[in-house]
């Protein structure tokens, strides 16, 4: 990109009375789009219509106008679309505010969510709690006892000699 | 139950965005323009090298402005509608050779026949850039006060013609 707009500047035949105004030349032209190729800007452009664009900048800065002035030059020729920010008003506040409402609504959406699952346990019936307490006391030593019984016969199984302190290095 | 409606609903209503956004044309880009004057010019007429035509010509009755080159490829495409218009419907068409060379536009008038009542000549793109043109061919219908009522950006065709340009120059004239 950056290496894009310095190969440019090089071919820009144009010359300005100061960087400063080359700089606010090469600003403008990054804002304002190129119509033929809709997704470039009027810098990156090769179109004619860019071409002819760039020069109008060009020599309304000559002029001295403002960025205001040249932007709307170019809005009331082509309309809004020329700029890729495009102003607020009321046909453009689903664009600008629209990301929000959805980072609003699914922020509720996680909320909700996270509050039904900590609140799950008081859904269950009368009988399911009643299966859950009979669980909960079902001979839980017997249970207990099982495991470890059976952890420790995967212990004895184990084939890998028994580790003798003496004999290390 | 509730728990597939919400999604469900939720993807229907993004298919049905995107749908819409599909069928949208990004090239058709609301032109400011309609509902204003035409802007000022005075340029020169290609068969008529000594008069210059400016936008006070277009008072007195609706026309078409049609934006074309003998560079452009599509405006071969929609050259007999035009044509058609001319010859058929009456329809007082002024042309607006656009970035060309006087030269080859004649040639290629030869060719193709000429259904422009008069023709603004424009090599620089002056006038061209005030009307906010980007996609040649493009054709303006203009009211009998010189005001801009509708653009077309693209070649005409036949339901562009039927269904809006003739409608509104019935209901201009």
């Amino acid at each position: 990109m950056i290496f894009a707009l310095t190969v440019f500047a090089a071919d820009t035949p144009f010359e300005f009375e100061s960087p400063a105004q080359q700089a606010q030349y090469q600003r403008l032209l990054e804002e304002l789009r190129c119509l033929v190729c809709q997704n470039q800007s009027l810098a990156d452009s090769h179109a004619d219509l860019a071409q002819d664009l760039r020069d109008e900048v060009y020599s309304m800065l000559g002029e001295g106008k403002t960025n205001d002035e040249i932007r709307e030059f170019m809005v009331a020729r082509y309309g809004d679309f020329v700029l890729y920010k495009p102003p607020i008003k009321s046909s453009t506040t689903l664009l600008w505010f629209g990301p929000f409402i959805l980072i609003f609504l699914a922020g509720f959406a996680v909320w909700r969510a996270v509050t039904r699952q900590k609140k799950a346990p008081q859904d269950l019936t009368e009988q399911e709690r009643e299966f859950v307490e009979k669980l909960r006391n079902e001979t839980p030593t017997s249970k207990e006892d099982s495991l470890q019984a059976k952890l420790r016969a995967n212990d004895s199984n184990r084939d890998a000699p028994p580790i003798k302190p003496g004999n290390e290095p | 139950m509730n728990r597939y409606l919400i999604p469900a609903v939720i993807f229907i209503g993004l298919v049905a965005i995107l749908g819409v956004g599909l069928n949208l044309d990004p090239r058709h880009v609301p032109s400011p323009l309609i509902g204003k004057p035409l802007p000022s010019f005075s340029l020169a007429s290609l068969y008529e090298p000594d008069l210059s035509i400016s936008e006070t010509t277009f008072l007195g009755k609706p026309r078409l402005l049609n934006v074309w080159a003998s560079w452009c490829s599509a405006c071969v495409v929609e050259h007999p509608l035009l044509i058609a218009l001319a010859q058929q419907k009456n329809v007082e068409i002024f042309g607006l050779n656009y970035k060309d060379e006087p030269r080859k536009a004649e040639a290629w008038l030869k060719k193709h026949n000429n259904p422009y009542k008069s023709i603004i000549v424009d090599p620089e793109g002056d006038l061209g850039l005030d009307l906010g043109v980007y996609g040649v061919p493009e054709t303006f219908v203009i009211d009998k006060l010189g005001i801009i009522r509708y653009k077309q950006v693209g070649p005409l065709d036949n339901q562009a013609i039927e269904e809006i340009i003739l409608p509104l120059l019935d209901e201009l004239s």
